[in-house]
């Protein structure tokens, strides 16, 4: 069993390699990269590739590590007492399972996400140490330990707004998605749209990485982006000879507000594109 | 071999513990690496290793240096891999008869000298371009850019058309250490600057008081409420603009930006080179609209952390002398004024755009770091939080 990329997902060879090492060593995956690289996808795709559920844990500002192991609803329990509901004997009833917990009563090895991962508090990685180390966490509340019946394959995601704790680190197996290439880029876009016309394609690529290259912008168009942007052309049926065009003309291309999300990028554009044409 | 590879990666400061050396060493032995090739091994290694990208150069640098000075002679190389790697390498190569032979012997040294010949023979075909040694990466000696006569890794003029190696294009340069300053990063450095605390209309339900409460009552809900907490940190920014500060503004516009929106409690003012008698809020009223330093003393409290971001650049008079100012005659030197602002002001830090390795050349810069008390910091990330550190003491 090891992970080869899916048909419209490509992944790399270090990448299948990173994630291949994670399922058979049991360590969990961290994945940065920029954004719109496909971090978060990676778990969806490995979870189809490999036909496995895939539990979702989705991390904000203000998500507890407890809360992917479990919650007692202690505010429930208090009402139901007020109204005399026999639920309130057995406090198992007022436990709420997390995607952990859930990730480890699984029956057959599932795919576990943690998305985001540098959103949350600072010190919420450590609050995970144990947990993901021996895979078993501790329920005071009814006194019973929870151990995964299969380890999960643990995938994790950072956008690099935190620097992660040492210790967390070091359980991990960590990998940076680059920006794929020309040619992986290619790949990609056909796995997306396969019969998106091969000279529609070429020009696209052309502005594309055109754009990409241009220094200073905020927010440099990823893959998304030019996946968003593939589609308006081929929805709006725009010949590739419009693209060329904009090119030679030095214009903005057609739909360029989904390659570039900030109106500061789009002048800065205007400017580098205006400077080459008075051939600087 | 690996061990000594484990050393540099120590020595070049990347930090790694036994711990993930160990993990790297099971990863092997369970046989993650499909074609035991060295291209596997780097990113096997660095999958291991390297917990940051701001790493990897580093790690491409150290890679390629360890493996580049090696000459790979077939024996040493058969010598150095573990075993295993070595029978799937044979399995690749040699056809099934051969191993058929080997395995009914046995003998290792017979399997070396077999593979030692089909290599030798490879190599000639690799010449005439067909797919033994190619990029595919299924011939791991292509990986290791093997040649008879010893060729070395990572020959940037190779005439392997791909000999250029990733470690060795180390395509992660721009990743190391002088992290680009983008406002989120540097929001996410001014949040270490917060400064929580309970004020204004009780809104949020307080758990504990309830609980006591409600207990008190014999049972029946008392709800108790607290007011939500706010960050009360207070910030004075003092932007130096105009001439040698030219090339350093969008660095600085990235950390107003987010200050602006970090700190409730934030005001910033202008000065050109060094604090006098006035500053000014708006750079297109400058001469008009002054706003006079006492008034600063006079209208923020102790409290307010001061932060002046400038490249300290000017000449000594300027810092000193009365009457030095280039704008105008000043009555009282700029140290004077510095002084009394941080007699005011419990907690200041002076932010330089200046790489700090530069600074030792300028007399002013020393002067003022020792105004500071030493509390000027380079306006990277790296010195953004260390300057919080001293901030929030």
């Amino acid at each position: 069993m090891s992970f080869t990329g899916t048909d419209s997902y490509i992944a790399t060879e270090d990448l299948m390699l990173a994630v291949n090492a994670a399922i058979v060593l049991g360590r969990p995956l961290l994945i940065k990269g920029e954004p719109g690289t496909g971090k978060t996808m990676l778990a969806e795709e490995v979870a189809r590739g490999l036909g496995k559920t895939l539990f979702q844990w989705h991390i904000k500002s203000t998500t507890k590590a407890q809360q992917g192991l479990y919650e007692y609803d202690a505010v429930s329990r208090l009402r139901d007492s007020q109204l005399g509901d026999d639920r309130v004997h057995d406090i198992a009833n007022y436990i709420i399972k997390g995607k952990l917990w859930e990730a480890f009563e699984s029956e057959e090895q599932p795919v576990l996400l943690i998305d985001e991962v540098d959103k949350a508090d600072i010190e919420f990685p450590n609050d995970l140490l144990q947990e993901l180390d021996r895979m078993e966490f501790y329920v005071y509340e009814t006194r019973q330990t929870i151990v995964a019946r299969n380890r999960p394959i643990i995938i994790i995601t950072s956008n690099n707004e935190k620097e992660l704790p040492d210790a967390f680190l070091r359980r991990c197996f960590f990998h940076y998605i680059r920006f794929p290439d020309h040619e992986t880029m290619q790949k990609i876009v056909h796995a997306h749209y396969p019969d998106l016309k091969k000279k529609l394609l070429k020009e696209a690529m052309e502005v594309f990485f055109g754009i990409r290259e241009i220094s200073g912008l905020k927010k440099k168009p990823s893959t998304s982006e030019l996946l968003d942007w593939l589609h308006i052309l081929t929805r709006e049926d725009v010949p590739p000879e419009t693209l060329k065009k904009s090119r030679d003309d030095k214009k903005m291309p057609p739909f360029h507000g989904a390659l570039l999300k900030n109106e500061q990028d789009v002048q800065l554009f205007d400017i580098q594109v205006r400077r080459s044409l008075r051939g600087y | 071999m690996l061990i000594d590879f484990f050393m540099r990666l120590k020595v070049a400061s990347i930090p790694v513990t036994p711990r993930e050396f160990l993990t790297l060493l099971e990863a092997m032995q369970k046989r993650v690496l499909p074609y035991a090739s060295l291209d596997e091994y780097y990113a096997l290694s660095r999958l291991c290793l390297v917990k940051s990208e701001t790493h990897y150069d580093k790690f491409d640098r150290v890679f390629a240096e360890y493996f580049r000075g090696t000459v790979f002679d077939p024996e040493k190389i058969i010598k150095e891999i573990p075993e295993q790697w070595l029978r799937q390498l044979a399995e690749k190569i040699l056809t099934e008869e051969e191993m058929r032979s080997i395995e009914a012997t046995g003998d290792l040294e017979k399997l070396m000298e077999m593979l030692k010949k089909r290599l030798e023979e490879q190599q000639e075909r690799h010449q005439g371009g067909s797919k033994w040694v190619g990029t595919a990466g299924t011939s791991p000696f292509g990986a290791f850019g093997y040649n008879p006569e010893g060729v070395r890794i990572g020959q940037n003029e190779s005439r392997h058309q791909r000999a250029v190696k990733v470690w060795d294009k180390r395509e992660f340069k721009d990743l190391d250490d002088s992290v680009e300053l983008g406002t989120r990063n540097i929001k996410m450095a001014l949040r270490r600057l917060r400064h929580f605390a309970r004020e204004g209309a009780a809104e949020e339900l307080d758990l504990p008081d309830t609980i006591r409460s409600t207990a008190k009552n014999a049972g029946y809900l008392d709800l108790r409420m607290v007011p939500k907490r706010h960050n009360k940190v207070k910030v004075l920014l003092f932007f130096d603009v105009g001439g040698s500060m030219d090339p350093h503004i969008s660095v600085c516009e990235k950390l107003f930006s987010a200050a602006r929106t970090e700190f409730k409690h934030l005001e910033f003012f202008y000065f050109h080179n060094f604090i006098y008698e006035s500053v000014w809020r708006t750079n297109s009223r400058r001469r008009e609209q002054r706003f006079p330093t006492l008034d600063l003393i006079h209208t923020f409290g102790s409290d307010y952390k001061l932060i002046f971001v400038g490249d300290a650049n000017m000449a000594p008079y300027e810092i000193e002398s009365s009457g030095g100012s280039l704008e105008h005659h000043n009555r009282e030197s700029g140290a004077t004024w510095l002084q009394r602002l941080l007699d005011h002001f419990t907690h200041s830090v002076w932010l330089n755009p200046v790489p700090e390795d530069y600074w030792r050349y300028t007399t002013s810069v020393q002067m003022i770091r020792q105004l500071m008390e030493t509390r000027m910091f380079p306006l990277t990330m790296e010195g953004l939080i260390r300057s919080i550190r001293v901030l929030s003491k």
